[in-house]
């Protein structure tokens, strides 16, 4: 077992390495030009641009820019914003909390809500619950998030008016202030929370359904077990299994899933920063961040493995 | 004895035979074939039949649905609105035709679905969108399908090295995140694109179908090599081999019409994925130029008006909801009904 993860890890390293050097040279080959900006500025002249240019390292060829960001990131120095001259790991702490806070709620609430009804659906499978539950699944996954965002902005904050329509960095300390945070999470969560329930649900129910009709699950009812301890005890916890893993794997999904949210309810998180430094030129921010999504990707796929491996005993590490 | 056993036989006997032959010739007239079963399970799937009729529906309304419309709201601007100058005015005219008589109104007899604050009419807006969406999700999907089909299919049949390292690109692909790069690599690559191909809106369909198709592989060439693995070492190939088929007739007519079901699945869904990114792209203000009415555009453009004219955003909004829900639906029914295991 530690020998596979050992080697699972060890292939998520190269792995990181090309990704970031792909993110790397489309950014490098890409014909914007991130001083476009003081090209038009009469105050700066073409050779103080030059010398802007060799401050921030852009006269060297890309490859080797590319080594030299390696090093330096390994070393935890990230780079510096072109545009706001702040170190860019202090902007991703800075608006991670934000992200981590609409994401993570919406993603709790979505597990909550698709493992129960993913059970019911399967056990009273072709049932009025599972039809209802079906179509509902259909029509999480179908919507575009930003669709279901306007149709809850249109209900709930103009006709309504219950929460507020644009997310504000509040004083959170104190009941008031708790008050206006989950007043003004709830519309962005919710959005996140339809659509991955509905993939979650879908997930959970074909899970169940493959485990009910197994031999072990007949031999539970033959030894007389109460259908409760079968379906909970039993069924469930085999299951839970690839659901697990599921849940895993979406991890790094949702947080590009919020790049749409954030941006509709002006949640100054991650990706409301990757919108605006794309659209701003921002290179060294929008690698970090790219990078960092697809960190995530990786590591969770690698925690996805492993989870597997320790979950379910008939997996061989050979 | 054996006479009035002869006598009785007879017409027992013509009787028999054409109603032998009766059965036969029924069968014969109406053999079972692969499709048509597939066909008998898919038509008992309500959801999935009323998807292909909303499809079907659309894919009209946007292709030939739009010329009667077109003399129709000439003549209706003729009467009661700003007159278009233009004789016969095709679609592209028309969405760009301000009526400034009636701005931000809501659907009536001239504009079926209202119109923006520019007096732009909605409906042949959304028609004209929908020929946007509705092409780059055809379109993106034919390449992921081809690109993950040719990889899937060389992977599985050749192994080795070949496969080693393609499984290792796919699983690559797979890491990489899909979103992000697709917003970074349309932003900065739409320039010279849209260069290259000489108008905005070609370079933009090219890039984004491109980008979308080709970060969209993934799950068919796993399908694709999965069979391809299984079926490679069979008797039909070995006969084929024998009989002196070449290797390419052997992957593409042998072996890949086994994988024929799950890949039209995988094809169905990735349409619906596409037209999703498409319309989140141009949410973004990452996709086509704001003078192509595309279906997320109008639903950008819309929502600065939620409060005074909902119907702008709500309308192309609920157009792409109903256009991938269907595709979803369709692509349910097709998975129950191609499935051979599956009992009528």
């Amino acid at each position: 077992m530690t020998q596979y993860i050992l080697r699972r890890v060890l292939i998520a390293i190269p792995t990181i390495l090309v990704i970031s050097f792909v993110i790397f040279a489309i950014l490098a080959l890409a014909p914007g030009d991130p001083l476009a900006q003081f090209a038009l500025n009469p105050a700066i002249p073409e050779s103080t641009r030059e010398r802007i240019r060799a401050s921030l390292g852009l006269d060297q060829p890309w490859p080797v820019r590319y080594v030299k960001w390696v090093s330096s990131v390994s070393r935890g120095d990230w780079g510096i914003s072109f545009n706001t001259k702040a170190p860019v790991l202090d902007l991703v702490w800075q608006r991670l909390p934000q992200t981590l806070q609409v994401v993570g709620l919406a993603y709790l609430i979505a597990i909550l809500l698709a493992i129960p009804i993913g059970i019911i659906s399967a056990v009273k499978q072709y049932s009025f619950f599972d039809q209802i539950g079906t179509i509902f699944s259909f029509i999480g996954f179908s919507v575009p998030s930003f669709f279901t965002g306007l149709v809850l902005i249109l209900l709930f904050a103009v006709n309504l008016k219950w929460f507020p329509i644009v997310y504000k960095t509040v004083d959170g300390s104190g009941w008031a202030g708790f008050g206006e945070q989950i007043r003004q999470m709830f519309l962005p969560v919710t959005v996140l929370v339809v659509q991955q329930t509905a993939a979650l649900t879908r997930f959970m129910r074909s899970s169940m359904l493959d485990n009910l009709s197994l031999d072990y699950v007949r031999t539970a009812r033959a030894k007389g077990l109460k259908d409760q301890t079968v379906v909970l005890r039993h069924v469930l916890s085999n299951s839970l299994i690839p659901v697990v893993t599921l849940v895993a794997l979406g991890i790094p999904t949702i947080f590009a899933g919020a790049i749409v949210t954030e941006n509709l309810f002006r949640v100054n998180g991650l990706g409301a920063l990757l919108i605006t430094s794309i659209q701003n030129s921002d290179t060294p921010v929008v690698m970090a961040l790219t990078f960092i999504f697809a960190i995530l990707t990786v590591i969770f796929n690698l925690i996805a493995d492993i989870m597997y491996g320790l979950l379910d005993p008939r997996v061989r590490f050979s | 004895m054996s006479e009035a056993n002869q006598a009785m036989d007879t017409p027992a006997k013509a009787n028999l035979t054409t109603q032998a032959q009766q059965l036969t010739t029924g069968v014969a007239v109406k053999p079972r074939t692969l499709v048509g079963d597939a066909w008998r399970r898919f038509r008992k799937h309500r959801l999935a039949m009323a998807g292909v009729i909303i499809l079907v529906f659309f894919t009209l309304a946007v292709s030939l649905g739009s010329v009667p419309y077109q003399s129709y709201l000439v003549g209706q601007l003729a009467t009661s609105g700003m007159p278009v100058p233009q004789e016969n005015p095709d679609l592209r005219v028309l969405i760009d035709h301000l009526d400034f008589l009636n701005l931000l109104v809501a659907p009536n007899s001239v504009h079926l679905l209202g119109t923006d604050d520019l007096g732009r009419d909605l409906l042949a807006r959304s028609l004209y969108g929908g020929r946007v969406s509705l092409l780059v999700g055809l379109v993106a999907m034919l390449i992921s399908i081809v690109l993950g089909t040719v990889i899937g299919a060389v992977a599985g049949f050749f192994g080795g090295t070949i496969d080693q390292v393609l499984m290792r690109i796919t699983d690559l692909f797979l890491s990489l995140p899909a979103v992000p790069l697709i917003l970074l690599t349309v932003y900065l690559f739409r320039d010279p694109v849209i260069k290259a191909m000489g108008s905005p809106e070609a370079g933009i369909f090219i890039i984004v179908v491109v980008v979308v198709g080709g970060l969209a592989w993934m799950q068919t060439a796993r399908i694709v090599r999965a069979t391809f693995l299984s079926l490679k070492e069979k008797e039909f190939v070995e006969a084929a081999t024998c009989l002196g088929v070449g290797k390419v007739a052997i992957m593409f007519k042998h072996i890949l019409p086994n994988a024929l079901g799950p890949i039209i699945v995988a094809a169905t869904l990735g349409v619906g994925n596409a037209i999703i990114t498409e319309s989140t792209l141009s949410f973004l203000g990452v996709g086509f130029p704001p003078d192509t009415p595309t279906w997320g555009r109008l639903v950008t453009d819309g929502s600065q008006y939620l409060s005074v004219a909902p119907w702008l955003a709500l309308v192309p909004g609920a157009l792409i909801f109903l256009t991938v829900l269907s595709i979803n639906f369709l692509g349910d029914g097709l998975r129950d009904a191609l499935d051979p295991r599956s009992r009528l």
